[in-house]
C-alpha cells in the first residue's frame, strides 16, 4: 500500500484518482442511467475543452472553431452508423432503397461519394482521428507560416465555424440539414439505444477521456509544453533562439482538433444524433468557457469546467430557462474578470491550503497534486498578465496591429 | 439560363440585384464603421457590437411608438431623426458604461475581452428577448419613405433603401472627417499609436478610450436605427451580422476606414450578385470562404498600414 502511495506521490497522480473514482465509481453508482448518459454526454465536451487548454492556455491560440472539430469527428461516426441504420431491408419503403432517409427525401437516387467509404469501420475510426487534423493542419499553415495570431485568428477560425455550419444546413440532401444525422441505431449490429448500451459507451468514453488527459499531460511535461509557454509569453523570443515557432503551433492546434473529434464521436455514439447546432459559432465560443471556467491552464480543471457549466445549464434550463442567458453571460464576464486562472486557481489560492490544516503534512501531496520534494510550480503566466509592464503592453499591442513582414 | 431574358430584362435583373448589393452594403459600412473604430483603433474586439446595434433598433422602435400614440400625426414624418439621435446617445452611453466598467481592466488582454463581450452579448440578448418578447418587431414607416421610385419602366428602386444609403454616404463621411479632423479623432489616434507618449503632452488616455469606445458604439445604435428602415428588428438579429462585420473589417484592413468601405462594399455586391445564380446559403457559403482565403493569403488584409515588425 505504501509504495503504491508513494508511486502516485512521485507521478503525480493524486488528483487523476479523484477524478477516476468520481467518473467511474460515484456518478454510475449515484445517477439511473438517464443522468449518467447526461454526464456522458457533457463529458464529451471536456474532450473540447482539454483541446482548447492545450492550444488556448498553453499555446496561446484562441480557436473560436472547436465546434468545427467536434462537428467533424460527431458527422464521421454518424455518417458510419447512418449507413448500417439505412441497409435496403430497413429502407425498403424508400423509393431509393439503401441510401440514408434524409437523403431520399431529397430526392437523391445514389449514396454520394464522400459517403462511400464511411461504410468501413475503420476508416472511420481513421477518419475520426484524421480529418480534422488535416483541416486544422491547412488553417494552421495558412495562418501561423504568416505569424497571424490572437484576435485574428479567433476570427478567422470563427468565421470558418459559421461557414461550415451555413454549409450543412444549406446541403440538406447530403448533410440531413438543419435536422443533422438522426435515428441512428446499431453498431456493428449493437444496439446503442438500450440502457445497457448506454452505461458500456459512458465507461468507454470515460476511459478515452482519460487516454486523452494523459496525452494531454505527457505533451505539456515535455520540452514542447515548455516550448509552448514560453511562446506564448514572448514569442519573437523563441524564434530568435532558433526554434520554428510556427510548426510547434501547427502541431498542438492539430492534436487540440483530434481530442475535440474524439469528444463529437462519442457524442454522437452516446446521444444518437449529431446536428449543426452543435457546430456553429454560439456552441463553440460556449466550450471556450468550459475551459476558462475549469482554468485554462488545467487539463483536469477542463473536465470540472465542462461537468459544471452543463449541468448548471441543464437545471438552469429545466427550471428557469430565461435566467439561463444571464448566468452564461455572467459566468462569461465573472471568469474573464475576477478569476482568469477558473476553478484550478480558486482551488490553489484557497480551497488548497484550507484543506491543507486538516490533514497532516505527510498527505499534503493529496491536496496540491505534487510529489513532496518539487517546488510549487504555480502558473505564472497569468498572473503577470494582471501587472504587465510597459513592454508586455507594447507586444500586445504588436500582436494586434500584426501580420505580415 | 440567360436565354429566357431578353437583354433589357437581364440589365433590369442585375441593376434590381445591384441595388439590393448596395441596401446590405450600408448596413454593412454602418456596423462595421462602429467596429472599425473599436478594433480598428483601439485594439479590443467587441462581440457585443450586434447587441448594441440592436438596441438602436429598439430605440428607434419605441420612438416611433411614442410619436405615434402621443404625439399629432403630423409630426410623425420626423419621428426617425429624432430617433437617430437618441440612439446615438443611449448606445453611446451604455458603451461608456461598459468600457467603464469591464473593457478599461481588460486592455492588455485582447481575447478575454471577446471573452467578455460575448458574455455581455448573451445578457444584453436576454434582456430584450425579457422586455420586447421573442417576435420581431418593425416600425411603420413614414409616408414619404414608402413607396418606391422607378427608373426606367424596369427598373425600381424602393425610396427607403435610398434613404438609408444617403444616411451612410453622410455618416461615413462624417465619421472620416471626425477622426482625421477633430480634436477627439485627433487624440484617439496619438493615443493608439503611442500611449505613452500621448500621455506625456496631456491626453487624459483613460478618457480618450471610454470615449472612443462610446462613439464606436454610438455609431452601431445609428446602424441599428437604419437597420429598421429596412428589415425587422429581433433579440438575435445582431449575432446574425456579427461574424460578417467582423470579417468586413478585417478583410478591408483593420485601421483603415477606406478599407472598411471598401470591402463592404466588396463582400455584399459579390453576396447579392451571387444570390442571383446559387441559393441565397450557397452565395454565403462562397462569398465567406473567398474572404477567408483571401485573409489566409493576406492576412493584412486589402488596404493596410505598412508597418514593420
Amino acid at each position: 500500500m505504501n509504495k503504491i502511495s508513494s508511486l502516485i506521490e512521485r507521478y503525480q497522480l493524486s488528483h487523476f484518482i479523484i477524478l477516476a473514482v468520481i467518473i467511474f465509481i460515484v456518478m454510475p453508482l449515484a445517477l439511473d442511467s438517464f443522468r449518467l448518459n447526461m454526464v456522458g454526454k457533457y463529458l464529451t465536451y471536456a474532450f473540447v475543452a482539454l483541446g482548447l487548454v492545450l492550444c488556448w492556455g498553453y499555446g496561446g491560440i484562441l480557436s473560436l472553431g472547436q465546434g468545427v472539430f467536434f462537428g467533424i469527428g460527431g458527422y464521421c461516426m454518424a455518417m458510419f452508423l447512418k449507413l448500417e441504420a439505412s441497409s435496403p431491408e430497413n429502407t425498403s419503403i424508400q423509393s431509393t432503397p439503401g441510401i440514408p432517409d434524409f437523403m431520399d427525401w431529397n430526392q437523391l437516387t445514389e449514396l454520394p461519394w464522400f459517403w462511400e467509404p464511411f461504410h468501413s469501420f475503420a476508416f472511420t475510426i481513421v477518419a475520426i482521428l484524421v480529418l480534422p487534423a488535416i483541416f486544422a493542419f491547412i488553417i494552421g499553415v495558412a495562418m501561423f507560416k504568416r505569424r497571424v495570431g490572437g484576435v485574428y485568428f479567433a476570427i478567422i477560425t470563427q468565421a470558418i465555424a459559421a461557414i461550415l455550419t451555413i454549409l450543412i444546413i444549406g446541403q440538406q440532401g447530403y448533410t440531413g440539414g438543419v435536422n443533422g444525422i438522426t435515428d441512428l441505431r446499431t453498431l456493428h449490429g449493437w444496439d446503442i439505444r438500450t440502457d445497457e448500451a448506454k452505461t458500456i459507451l459512458y465507461f468507454v468514453n470515460g476511459a478515452l477521456l482519460f487516454v486523452c488527459l494523459f496525452a494531454a499531460r505527457y505533451i505539456i511535461r515535455s520540452k514542447l509544453g515548455r516550448l509552448l509557454v514560453a511562446m506564448r509569453e514572448r514569442e519573437d523570443r523563441v524564434r530568435f533562439s532558433g526554434y520554428d515557432v510556427s510548426s510547434f503551433k501547427i502541431f498542438i492546434f492539430c492534436a487540440a482538433a483530434s481530442i475535440s473529434a474524439i469528444g463529437g464521436a462519442m457524442f454522437t455514439l452516446q446521444v444518437g444524433f449529431m446536428s449543426p447546432t452543435f457546430v456553429g459559432t454560439g456552441p463553440s465560443i460556449e466550450m471556450v468557457i468550459f475551459c476558462a471556467l475549469g482554468g485554462r491552464l488545467a487539463i483536469l480543471g477542463a473536465v470540472y469546467g465542462a461537468l459544471v457549466v452543463n449541468w448548471a445549464k441543464t437545471s438552469f434550463s429545466e427550471s428557469f430557462p430565461e435566467l439561463w442567458l444571464f448566468a452564461m453571460g455572467a459566468l462569461f464576464i465573472g471568469v474573464v474578470m475576477a478569476f482568469p486562472n477558473g476553478l484550478a486557481g480558486l482551488y490553489q489560492t484557497y480551497i488548497a491550503p484550507w484543506l491543507q490544516r486538516f490533514v497532516p503534512e505527510k498527505f499534503h501531496w493529496i491536496i496540491t497534486g505534487r510529489s513532496q520534494e518539487e517546488n510549487p510550480e504555480l502558473p505564472e503566466s497569468l498572473q503577470e498578465e494582471k501587472e504587465p509592464s510597459a513592454e508586455d503592453k507594447k507586444s500586445t499591442q504588436g500582436d494586434l496591429s500584426h501580420a505580415g513582414n | 439560363m440567360f436565354a429566357d431574358y431578353t437583354m433589357a430584362e437581364l440589365t433590369s435583373i442585375f441593376a434590381m440585384q445591384g441595388f439590393a448589393g448596395l441596401i446590405l452594403f450600408s448596413v454593412f459600412v454602418l456596423m462595421a464603421l462602429g467596429l472599425a473604430i473599436i478594433f480598428g483603433q483601439m485594439g479590443v474586439i467587441n462581440m457585443a457590437h450586434g447587441e448594441f446595434m440592436i438596441l438602436g433598433a429598439y430605440v428607434t422602435y419605441l420612438t416611433s411608438n411614442v410619436f405615434s400614440s402621443y404625439l399629432p400625426e403630423s409630426l410623425y414624418g420626423s419621428y426617425f431623426f429624432i430617433a437617430m439621435i437618441l440612439a446615438f446617445f443611449v448606445t453611446g452611453a451604455l458603451g461608456a458604461l461598459v468600457e467603464w466598467s469591464v473593457i478599461r481592466h481588460l486592455y492588455k488582454r485582447p481575447l478575454d475581452t471577446l471573452l467578455a463581450t460575448w458574455g455581455l452579448s448573451l445578457i444584453m440578448q436576454q434582456l430584450y428577448r425579457s422586455i420586447f418578447g421573442a417576435r420581431e418587431v418593425g416600425v411603420t414607416l413614414p409616408d414619404w419613405l414608402m413607396g418606391s421610385y422607378a427608373i426606367t419602366d424596369l427598373i425600381e428602386v424602393p425610396i427607403n433603401g435610398i434613404f438609408v444609403m444617403i444616411l451612410t454616404i453622410i455618416i461615413t463621411v462624417a465619421v472620416a472627417l471626425m477622426m482625421q479632423k477633430s480634436r477627439l479623432g485627433k487624440q484617439t489616434r496619438a493615443v493608439v499609436q503611442n500611449r505613452p507618449m500621448a500621455a506625456a503632452v496631456g491626453i487624459n488616455t483613460e478618457k480618450v478610450d471610454r470615449l472612443t469606445f462610446a462613439l464606436g458604439c454610438g455609431i452601431a445604435g445609428i446602424a441599428g436605427s437604419a437597420f429598421t428602415m429596412v428589415g425587422s428588428t429581433g433579440p438575435t438579429a445582431g449575432q446574425l451580422y456579427i461574424v460578417d462585420t467582423f470579417l468586413v473589417v478585417v478583410f478591408g484592413g483593420a485601421s483603415s476606414l477606406i478599407g472598411t468601405v471598401a470591402s463592404a462594399f466588396t463582400i455584399s455586391q459579390a453576396q447579392s450578385t451571387m444570390e442571383f445564380f446559387l441559393s441565397g446559403s450557397m452565395a454565403k457559403v462562397l462569398t465567406l470562404l473567398t474572404v477567408v482565403i483571401i485573409l489566409m493569403l493576406r492576412p493584412e488584409g486589402l488596404f493596410s498600414l505598412k508597418m514593420r515588425r
